[in-house]
């Protein structure tokens, strides 16, 4: 079971006729109960982070599970219409950032290395 | 069964899986018969379904200046200690080049040098940030006019009374639809296998997702085609991967992306100076700890703060989780080398030689069926660019197929269906039985320990697989009494029978092959040395469905296709 769900912030997407990351989830793994999306099979999760990347909300991320580690750390991820930033918090709930390209602006392209 | 609906559709062609494969061979078909129907039946959604749902770094088939399709395939061959289908890996390395501009065209980001060239990772690599290639490649189907049925599992291929596949049924799995799909020809395209062996880093059995490879890749493709009498290649030559431990993250990243040392315990490089294919320095890596030199180590170490965030960023392109363990340990790749070991083993078409045995053409041994990618056996190290190449092979010959014959779709009787049905939803019906979980641990504990699991270093020999072969006869027959609360589990019960039948099939190969030929993908205790004098042929398989047993077939290199 590796991706937590902050029930807070899940809206389940009210409205919509399912919700973004059961939609995605490659497993089938999320459902929406209600007003809120639960994960089943969390055994199976494999952290592919599609559901977290698709949540408008934040409400998911990834975590490593005790047997790992199991201090807490958390994994959200946000797509913009050209990029992934990913927000890494750690433990002592130090944040790291990371910005990365993951789809090509036809009027900017990726710079030169 | 009550509240399940049936649905019948019909299609020119029906491409089962919509992940890199079946979306190259649905593109390419739209592209090429603008007014073909093209329906992907996928079992999630091919946005993110598939072995790249995370995403990917490196695009590891490319031909470089200075290489050739047949530098490749003398790379392949010294690879796969010479059992290789040359036509296939010829024609597919032809392809590599302008699959991955077709990536690009479709705004995957390649970084390139200053003079427009993709940045080189390794002999065949070019990097690439493709955390997105899934959905960009599914935007491409769409607009290619692509259509799809999302989440549906197929069960079982509709073979015509001439013998020729004409579709497939297949179960909506939120909507509670059985569906009839017709088709004028049908891809497969359903990738490898996962979730034969338990995993080779288990964690008390909680999480079993850590592998490298998907679980939702349980084989089903290669089950229904066993169960039509295709004919599957290679089943024995496994894959295993040597990932990072814990998280089965990809070492290539680490080894090719930034060339750091691979180390033993006491810092010393055992690869430096050897010339080793992948499944040697796995061997290598197995040597070490069998001298008492373990655990080895990817030294991460000596990093430059630039290259350890580099290496971060590139783990979030493909394996996010890897970068989740470090925060988790407040550790930087420099603080500590990182420990590898084997996975657990896969049937892999596209890194191993494992799946439908198939002519240039991409036609499986039943007429209308054809199949690439991860499904697809004879041609190893296809990885991205290699799977959409054959979707496109596949694609292109099944258009001229069915623009060649006059075909006339009929539709199974109504008998037929019914029957078909009654199969598909039969474990909804029964209310005392076993529920998949149960067999799928039953499966492990006989793969694990009979048939060369992690617990038994790999090593195969008959006393064991024949144990193996006699307890797999039994699971299948308690393939009868699995039940399924809800369509969740009945994809799960549908997943494990598809399962054990291919594991049947593959300890039929691991029996036959009586030599060590890819040490430890296939390496015999009881027939330790390789022999070219006697192996140097593909062996081939196929199920009979009538008494429940399998036909052994050997086919030699040369023969094209061997069709």
């Amino acid at each position: 079971m590796t991706v937590a769900i902050d029930i807070e912030k899940c809206t389940g997407c009210s409205g919509a006729r399912e919700a973004q990351c059961e939609r995605i989830c490659p497993g089938g793994l999320l459902v929406r109960e209600g007003v809120k999306v639960q994960l089943r099979g969390g055994g199976a999760c494999w952290d592919c982070a599609a559901c977290v990347k698709s949540c408008p909300h934040q409400a998911l991320y990834l975590i490593l599970p005790w047997p790992l580690g199991g201090r807490g750390a958390r994994l959200y991820a946000r797509a913009s219409a050209t990029e992934t930033e990913w927000i890494l918090r750690l433990p002592s709930g130090r944040e790291e950032r990371y910005v990365i390209p993951a789809r090509i602006n036809q009027k900017k392209p990726v710079p030169e290395i | 069964m009550t509240g399940w609906q049936t649905e019948f559709k019909e299609t020119d062609i029906a491409i089962v899986g919509g992940g890199v494969a079946g979306l190259a061979a649905a593109i390419t078909a739209r592209e090429a018969a603008p007014s073909s129907r093209i329906l992907v039946v996928e079992q999630a959604h091919p946005e993110r379904s598939g072995c790249l749902a995370a995403g990917v770094n490196a695009i590891n088939a490319y031909l470089h200046p200075g290489e050739t399709a047949h530098t490749f395939l003398d790379f392949v061959l010294r690879e796969f200690m010479g059992i290789v289908r040359r036509d296939l890996v010829m024609t597919m390395a032809a392809g590599f080049n302008k699959a991955v501009d077709r990536l690009a065209a479709w705004g995957v980001p390649f970084p390139r040098d200053r003079e427009g060239r993709y940045l080189r990772r390794g002999r065949h690599a070019v990097v690439v940030h493709g955390e997105r290639i899934k959905p960009l490649m599914f935007q491409a189907a769409c607009r290619a006019g692509v259509e799809f049925l999302n989440r549906t599992l197929a069960v079982e291929f509709i073979v015509n009374e001439g013998g020729r596949v004409e579709g497939l049924y297949a179960l909506g799995i939120k909507n509670s639809t059985f569906y009839i799909i017709l088709a004028r020809a049908v891809i497969c395209t359903t990738g490898g296998v996962a979730g034969l062996y338990s995993p080779s880093c288990p964690y008390s059995g909680l999480i079993r997702g850590i592998g490298w490879y998907p679980l939702f890749n349980a084989g089903s493709g290669l089950a229904m085609g066993l169960r039509a009498g295709a004919e599957m290649t290679s089943l024995e030559a496994r894959f295993i991967a040597l990932r990072v431990k814990d998280t089965l993250a990809p070492t290539g990243t680490v080894a090719q992306g930034i060339r750091v040392p691979q180390v033993n315990v006491h810092g010393e490089n055992y690869l430096e100076g050897r010339h080793l294919t992948t499944v040697e320095r796995l061997q290598s890596t197995l040597a070490e700890e069998g001298a008492g030199r373990g655990p080895c180590y990817l030294d991460t170490t000596r990093l430059t703060p630039a290259e350890a965030r580099q290496l971060e960023e590139a783990y979030l392109e493909m394996c996010p989780r890897m970068v989740l363990w470090w925060g988790d340990h407040e550790e930087s790749p420099r603080d500590k080398p990182l420990e590898v070991c084997p996975s657990e083993p896969y049937l892999v078409g596209g890194h191993s030689l494992s799946g439908y045995w198939i002519d240039s053409r991409r036609h499986t041994t039943l007429p209308g069926l054809y199949a690439a990618g991860d499904a697809s056996g004879g041609a190893p190290k296809k990885y991205v660019s290699g799977c959409m190449v054959e979707g496109e092979i596949a694609a292109l010959s099944a258009l001229e197929d069915i623009t060649q014959h006059d075909l006339h779709l009929t539709c199974p009787g109504e008998t037929a269906v019914q029957e078909a049905k009654g199969r598909a939803l039969a474990p909804l019906k029964r209310t005392n039985g076993l529920v998949a979980g149960e067999l799928e641990a039953r499966l492990h504990k006989i793969l694990d320990e009979y048939a060369g699991g992690a617990v038994q270093g790999y090593r195969l020999m008959a006393g064991r697989l024949l144990i193996a072969r006699r307890e797999l006869k039994k699971l299948r027959r308690e393939c009868y009494r699995l039940t399924a609360g809800d369509s969740y589990d009945l994809m799960q019960a549908h997943r494990v029978v598809d399962r054990i039948m291919v594991a049947s099939a593959m300890v039929e190969h691991l029996l036959y092959r009586k030599e060590t030929r890819w040490p430890p993908y296939q390496e015999r205790a009881d027939y330790p040395v390789r022999d070219d004098s006697r192996w140097m042929v593909f062996i081939n398989s196929r199920y009979n469905r009538d008494n429940d047993s399998f036909i052994m077939l050997e086919r030699p290199l040369e023969e094209e296709g061997g069709l």
